[in-house]
């Protein structure tokens, strides 16, 4: 199928200078910071707040909120990518990457389950969360990250999909297979990779 | 839900556009004619891809305007700063091509099955998926008690307003005016607060399901005032646009 010429439609999004080869195949560059959010925003107070890594009901490590900020932290800058079609880029954060967590677990899991406050699950493959590729963010430009944008954590997958950077992380389950998370429930693609476009299932 | 489990890939078509109405000074409702629709829930979006003669691609998702069963319609709001808005808005005509694919959501939809009494909150075109639950409920002859609470600019920004008055009687209709009112007018004022949300909204004990769509900082909002109110966050479904 060839797709009709609309008549009059014009390209006015051009990239500017230093964004070429950095915006994904029909991705727009916004400098606000959109939300999607599927319900209201949960406010855990941080003295309930945990982060947990667990395997088939086992709690294998936990942190409190203070053990957590005792970590090493990274700051990091990277470019996100949201399958509502923003991208922006350049976007600084502060957090604890996830090779620092899964480190001080030993595992064979294949997959983990992003799980959240609000009861809100992603998937992701071990091998997209390690090698310095993912991070559980408490700090965004500078400040600590707001409620409305997954605060106090989030996490942080900048390659994929934005929706699997997590909002209100709480922990990662590990797991041999994959299985959809929420979003992917709900007819979002199973990996999420920008850069093919994959952004419902079966794309 | 089985009926969403069946859904296949969602490959592009081609729709022919059957009407262009205007809504508003800023909204359009694009009526389309799709070859092979298979079907969408209350609430659900399509995407719309529109090619320049010079091979560029844009995409945006739009909420379905209409109920299931109904011809396909979305409800497009002219952003100045927009890339394809404007062109919607502006250039298209009935007769033309338009490139979509759909439907997609699944979550911000409701059905009979969902049951309520339901509060559907709105700002701005954030009517708009609101609207197709509000005729799907009509066209299936369903009973759940509805309320609507919509929050314009002004009264010329009320998108649909003479459809949604036609409802009063089957669905409580209710209007805030963020910007300026005219003489006489008896509706609310200003943005929707927790006095306006707790004289509208369901008590908690009824177990309301509450459907909220707007701009972020009006979601963040009511959605926030509504579990204040005693909703489990489970029962507050939002969908959100624009930056913040």
């Amino acid at each position: 199928m060839s797709s009709p010429v609309s008549r009059g439609f014009r390209h006015l999004h051009r990239s500017s200078v230093g964004q070429e080869g950095r915006v994904p195949p029909g991705q727009y560059v916004t400098e606000g910071f959109p939300v999607l959010s599927a319900g209201p925003t949960p406010h855990t107070p941080l003295q309930e707040w945990t982060f947990s890594i667990r395997r088939g009901g086992d709690t294998l490590r936990s942190w409190t909120w203070e053990e957590f900020q005792a970590l090493s932290a990274e700051t990091v800058t990277a470019d996100i990518h949201c399958v509502t079609r923003w991208s922006k880029l350049d976007t600084g954060w502060r957090g604890v990457s996830v090779d620092t967590l899964l480190d001080q677990v030993p595992h064979d899991a294949a997959y983990v389950l992003a799980f959240c406050d609000g009861g809100y699950t992603s998937n992701l493959p071990v091998k997209d969360v390690t090698g310095g590729q993912a991070w559980v963010a408490f700090g965004y430009d500078g400040q600590p990250l707001q409620a409305e944008h997954g605060g106090p954590a989030r996490l942080l997958v900048p390659h994929l999909y934005f929706w699997k950077s997590a909002k209100w992380v709480r922990g990662l389950e590990l797991r041999d297979r994959d299985e959809p998370g929420f979003w992917e429930s709900y007819g979002y693609h199973i990996y999420g990779d920008p850069w093919r476009e994959q952004r419902y299932a079966g794309d | 839900m089985a009926r969403a489990a069946v859904r296949g890939r969602l490959t592009w078509q081609i729709a022919r556009v059957s009407s262009v109405t205007r809504e508003t000074d800023s909204v359009c409702t694009i009526g389309l004619e799709v070859p092979d629709w298979a079907g969408h829930q209350a609430g659900e979006h399509l995407d719309v891809r529109l090619t320049a003669e010079d091979g560029y691609t844009a995409e945006r998702s739009y909420s379905i305007a209409t109920a299931d069963g109904e011809p396909v319609a979305i409800t497009v709001e002219r952003l100045e700063d927009g890339e394809v808005s404007p062109y919607l808005t502006g250039e298209l005509r009935a007769g033309d091509q338009l490139e979509l694919r759909g439907p997609i959501g699944r979550w911000f939809v409701w059905d009979t099955s969902d049951g309520g009494p339901l509060l559907l909150i709105a700002g701005g075109s954030g009517v708009v998926p609101l609207r197709a639950i509000l005729r799907h409920r009509q066209r299936s002859g369903s009973e759940v008690p509805v309320r609507l609470l919509y929050s314009s600019r002004t009264l010329a920004d009320v998108i649909y307003h003479h459809e949604l008055d036609q409802y009063r009687g089957a669905a409580e209709v209710s209007y805030t005016l963020t910007r300026s009112q005219p003489p006489g007018w008896t509706g609310y004022s200003g943005r929707v607060d927790a006095a306006m949300l707790s004289e509208i909204a369901w008590p908690a004990s009824q177990h309301p399901l509450a459907f909220v769509c707007g701009p972020t900082r009006f979601v963040e909002t009511v959605a926030e005032k509504l579990v204040a109110l005693g909703y489990p966050a489970s029962r507050v479904k939002t969908e959100r646009f624009g930056g913040t």
